[in-house]
């Protein structure tokens, strides 16, 4: 009796987290599908059967050139997350291996910056950027969203490195391990899972940032996320084209999160179960 | 040799002292145990031992050498952790030649000493399994592994047991004890468990709040305690103390009988009480004996006793076993 009722719970439990997951998921489903349709069958209304054609593909090709804005993502979420863990492994080190009082205070100070709406500083860091020249560079949108992304990246590796216990640091110690041996042979072998999920949650985060890489740009160092808008305004609403677009700019980022699931659920789940 | 000397060592953190100043000598293969309630900074002063903590003042000498500011590896110790602490990346192998391979010895004698130290410790079947795959014993095994190869002047134990099930506690006890036989190493070990004290030691220092309360064998803290403190502390159960009126005809301001130390009767004795609760542990029966204005006594009574909840028994403390304290609480003697 007690199985039955605990079998049904299961099976009802289980339809409710795949409608839950359906539900997150069709936005992007249905962009998918909206790409394969013709322009004038996008318009219609919703339907759910597209008539798989690549004519959106084949236009979003031809009217714009993929590969710069790809290649600028690829720059941008690469260098910004680099830039960020150059800073933040040091930082987060000594955070977590010698802390002060005020450690706890910085780090909830450094997440607060993330509180506030990104609009709010637009004019000031737009006239930043315009005087030193950085409008539309890699180098200052690399700049940028390794700021806006650090607070982050610094807390998680801070629980990271805060699951080390310091024992076993001792013991290396005890063991005879100088400073380079203890980084060598203990420390990193044990962080590497961490800064690898870090990195990875960073450089999802970095390629779909929208707000600023969208401000900040023109042409040359515009991403992916400039690629799409750059389809909806001009010419009306092409809604299959954007999509297309869309797709386009997801898909690498798509296929790299579910190649890392893994890891990414080990990395945001650390420290939460043990 | 493994010879240890602290003289007047003291370590405060921040405004706080943990410990006043200590002095204390280890002899070159004696079994030292630091025992003490939560807090009294044992685990700190075995820290201070390893090099794992700065003095914050004081010397500590190694086999007549200072090594107060050394590095811990410099001192030629090695340490078990109470977590283990072994490196969960490595085999069990290449934890035990940790210490060897960072010491630069070649890889055959590694081999060989690892190969040994598996032998003594039964791990010849795990080496080449993660920590993780291990159980607790297993575990502590290879901490101590890890120890034994670097032959050091003097192993530091802390608090090795208190996270394996009792059986394995009783176990482990007598691993490491005749660890200590068969190589005749310094070992300084710290635990809350007096029972492992008293078992394992040749020499027990108590502390309390950073104070050393007494220095001596186990059947010495036993028979002669020098204070309140280390009477209650060294024993189990614990010293039964009678204070006030009762303690007057002995000549103290408290007396105190270990519970083995008082005669049951159900006929005739110095004192009456009646039963509370009874503990059949089989081989004995520890009875809670209210006696009225003397208090709650804890007496040993034999495994056979029948008496239950409510009974009157009467109780004569052996005059020869009992402890006189004064009203400072030092033993009178």
């Amino acid at each position: 009796m007690a199985r039955a009722v605990s079998n049904r719970r299961k099976t009802i439990a289980t339809i409710v987290a795949w409608l839950v997951a359906l539900i997150i998921f069709f936005p992007i489903l249905y962009t998918v599908l909206t790409s394969l349709k013709t322009e004038p069958e996008a318009i219609q209304g919703f339907s759910l059967v597209p008539s798989f054609t690549l004519e959106s593909y084949v236009t979003v090709h031809t009217q714009r050139d993929y590969f710069k804005p790809f290649m600028n993502s690829v720059v941008l979420s690469l260098g910004s997350t680099l830039l960020a863990l150059l800073v933040a492994v040091p930082a987060a080190w000594s955070m977590a291996f010698s802390p002060t009082r005020r450690t706890k205070d910085i780090l909830l100070w450094m997440l607060s910056t993330k509180m506030m709406p990104a609009v709010a500083v637009l004019v000031p860091i737009y006239l930043i950027f315009r005087d030193f020249g950085l409008l539309d560079t890699r180098i200052g949108l690399t700049i940028m969203l390794t700021l806006i992304n650090l607070p982050i990246v610094v807390w998680m590796l801070y629980t990271y490195f805060r699951e080390i216990p310091g024992e076993i640091l001792e013991a290396a110690r005890m063991d005879g391990a100088s400073l380079w041996g203890e980084i060598v042979y203990v420390l990193t072998p044990m962080a590497v899972p961490g800064i690898a999920s870090t990195m990875l949650l960073n450089i999802i985060l970095a390629w779909n940032e929208a707000f600023w890489t969208i401000r900040l740009t023109t042409t040359n160092a515009a991403p992916l996320t400039a690629f799409i808008t750059s389809f909806s305004s001009p010419q009306g609403l092409f809604w299959a084209k954007l999509s297309a677009a869309s797709t386009l700019a997801i898909a690498p980022i798509l296929i790299m999160g579910w190649f890392s699931q893994k890891q990414l659920v080990r990395g945001l789940t650390f420290g939460a179960v043990k | 040799m493994g010879r240890i000397v602290l003289k007047n060592v003291n370590k405060s953190f921040g405004t706080t002292q943990v410990i006043p100043g200590i002095d204390l000598t280890i002899e070159d293969g004696e079994f030292v145990v630091f025992v003490g309630p939560s807090g009294c900074g044992k685990s700190t002063l075995l820290r201070l031992i390893a090099g794992l903590e700065d003095t914050t003042g004081g010397t500590i000498e190694i086999d007549g050498k200072d090594v107060t500011s050394a590095a811990p590896a410099r001192r030629g110790l090695a340490m078990v952790f109470q977590s283990y602490a072994l490196y969960p990346h490595m085999s069990v192998k290449n934890n035990i030649a940790f210490p060897l391979k960072m010491a630069k010895v070649s890889p055959e004698v590694i081999d060989r000493k690892v190969t040994e130290a598996a032998r003594v410790l039964n791990l010849t079947d795990y080496l080449e399994r993660r920590p993780g795959q291990l159980s607790g014993g297993q575990r502590q095994r290879v901490a101590i592994g890890r120890a034994i190869v670097r032959e050091p002047s003097a192993f530091l134990f802390d608090e090795p047991l208190s996270n394996l099930d009792a059986a394995l506690r009783g176990t482990m006890r007598l691993e490491i004890s005749e660890l200590h036989q068969s190589l005749k190493t310094t070992m300084v070990y710290v635990t809350h468990d007096q029972v492992e004290a008293m078992t394992m030691a040749n020499k027990i220092v108590v502390l309390n709040a950073g104070n050393i309360e007494q220095v001596g064998s186990p059947l010495d803290l036993y028979n002669r305690p020098d204070n309140l403190f280390v009477a209650g502390f060294i024993g189990s159960p614990r010293m039964n103390f009678v204070k006030g009126g009762a303690a007057e005809p002995f000549g103290a301001h408290t007396v105190g009988i270990r519970p083995e130390h008082i005669r049951l009767s159900k006929e005739s004795g110095r004192w009456k009480g009646t039963v509370g609760v009874a503990e059949h542990l089989g081989s004995d029966t520890f009875l809670h004996v209210n006696a009225g204005e003397i208090g709650i006594l804890t007496v040993r009574a034999s495994g056979d006793f029948t008496g239950s909840h409510g009974d009157t028994v009467f109780l004569d403390p052996e005059d020869s076993r009992i402890h006189r304290f004064d009203a400072a609480g030092k033993a009178i003697r």
